[in-house]
């Protein structure tokens, strides 16, 4: 996990980026939803995001989101079809997974018995019909670990619409309950994922995608 | 906790709001988008926005709307009115819209609650039922309230659950207008017979009729207009009383 270098530059969520944080972003497009609410969050922040399933155009990103919404089989059937399900788990700069997004990067998915990338060591379950589904609404996460979470606090709110959850693992980097107590963020190396939409939650959503931006690129990524 | 939403509704107009909105240092009442901020920055979770012209000509109009709210707004929205199609559901969601709400296509041709759920998720698809009380029996109505059906409230609001609806927003004529209160008995019977939220709407006048719904009603969210948009009933105050009614609310 990467440290900030310079915790001294501030910017609201609503301000700018400067310097350094403007990032190259590219949204994997492979045909999922909503996209350009993600798109208009990052341009809130200064930065313009690209849309974008070319794999030298996403190889040569700054940072990567990958979102979604709908149905994960025939998502995953989509990221077949442009091969991007190979290519993403090779990815060496920070990557955030978004709703659908993250559970792709689960092993697999009870939605439709997909299986998924595999870069998250746990696995997606529907809700129990004891409580409403699709949960809906803003809810807490708490027990916050990673950078992506810096200047959150513990029981912020974040809007999730979800059927499904991700297990717990030892990648959970935040906790939400609903019916259960749940992973809403993971993280493994450059990979991550959160269960909420952060550009639709308010000012702290799009503080988050600030710290997207802000996360160090693996060096490793530089020499490819 | 998942928390209890705070839904204020906008009617548009050839991109424009109507019915008039009374907010303090608001130049332009009539641009959707400068409310919609103002709603958000007010603690609002979502917002809808009723396209009541909802013309095939005024489509673009609409569509423009929506890209700019999507652009300034950073909480999640609902756009209704005159939507039939799955193509006209593309567009709104290329735009920006979190979901779209339908009603009386829905009732015309309830296939599309599938349609719309398989491609684009349940997450996406509000059904909107008017209804009214006649005779002990909660009837829908259509276009507006203004064409009644035989169809019964209950049994409608579960077959579009079993047909992928995400939510159901539920609006009781007896109430709408009135600021009497929300129709609490069906809101109820609606949240514990099916397995997805329900908004309340319809009889919005003082924030005790917000305590009672999340209490007795049992509704997820509750939408109304006129309190919000004059004025009466400012959201963070609403909040607040919620919060110390120990209803779980965003604040």
């Amino acid at each position: 996990m990467s440290e900030f270098k310079d915790m001294s530059e501030s910017s609201s969520p609503s301000g700018k980026l400067e310097g350094a944080s403007r990032a190259s972003v590219v949204i994997i497009n492979y045909g999922a939803g909503n996209i350009k609410s993600i798109q208009f969050a990052f341009k809130r922040l200064g930065v313009d995001a690209i849309l974008s399933n070319n794999p030298d155009e996403i190889l040569a990103a700054d940072k990567i989101i990958f979102p979604g919404v709908g149905e994960a089989s025939s998502a995953m059937k989509m990221l077949k079809e442009s091969g991007l399900d190979t290519l993403i788990p090779t990815l060496k700069q920070p990557v955030l997974g978004i709703c659908l997004g993250m559970q792709l990067m689960c092993l697999s998915t009870e939605e439709g018995n997909a299986q998924g990338l595999g870069i998250f060591q746990t696995r997606v379950k529907r809700f129990s019909s004891d409580v409403k589904v699709p949960q809906m609404g803003w809810n807490v996460i708490k027990d916050l670990k990673s950078d992506l979470f810096k200047g959150i606090k513990e029981n912020e709110y974040m809007y999730l619409v979800h059927s499904y959850y991700a297990e717990h693992c030892n990648e959970t980097i935040a906790k939400t309950d609903y019916g259960i107590n749940y992973a809403s963020a993971l993280q493994h190396n450059n990979f991550y994922g959160v269960q909420f939409h952060p550009e639709k939650s308010s000012t702290a959503g799009a503080k988050i995608l600030e710290n997207f931006l802000k996360l160090e690129t693996e060096p490793i990524a530089k020499n490819q | 906790m998942l928390t209890k939403r705070i839904v204020p509704c906008l009617d548009i107009k050839n991109g424009r709001t109507v019915k008039g909105v009374n907010f303090v240092d608001l130049r332009d009442a009539g641009d959707p988008v400068v409310l919609a901020k103002q709603y958000a920055e007010q603690g609002a979770d979502e917002l809808v926005f009723l396209d009541i012209a909802a013309t095939l000509e005024g489509r673009g109009t609409t569509l423009d709307m929506v890209l700019r709210v999507a652009e300034q707004v950073n909480i999640p929205f609902t756009v209704g009115g005159g939507i039939s199609s799955v193509e006209h559901v593309d567009a709104l969601l290329q735009c920006g819209a979190d979901k779209v709400s339908i009603n009386s296509s829905a009732v015309k041709r309830p296939e599309l609650v599938n349609e719309l759920s398989n491609k684009f998720g349940s997450q996406c698809v509000v059904v909107a039922i008017d209804a009214k009380q006649v005779e002990g029996q909660w009837k829908v109505h259509l276009a507006g309230g203004s064409i009644p059906t035989e169809i019964d409230l209950f049994e409608w609001a579960k077959e579009v659950e079993q047909r992928g609806a995400g939510e159901i927003l539920f609006t009781s004529m007896n109430h709408d207008g009135t600021k009497n209160g929300f129709a609490n008995e069906a809101l109820a019977k609606l949240s514990e017979t099916l397995n997805i939220p329900i908004i309340a709407s319809g009889g919005a006048g003082n924030v005790q009729h917000f305590i009672d719904t999340f209490k007795d009603g049992k509704s997820d969210a509750a939408l109304a207009a006129s309190v919000f948009h004059f004025g009466e009933i400012p959201i963070p105050q609403l909040k607040e009383e919620l919060k110390k009614n120990n209803i779980e609310v965003r604040l």
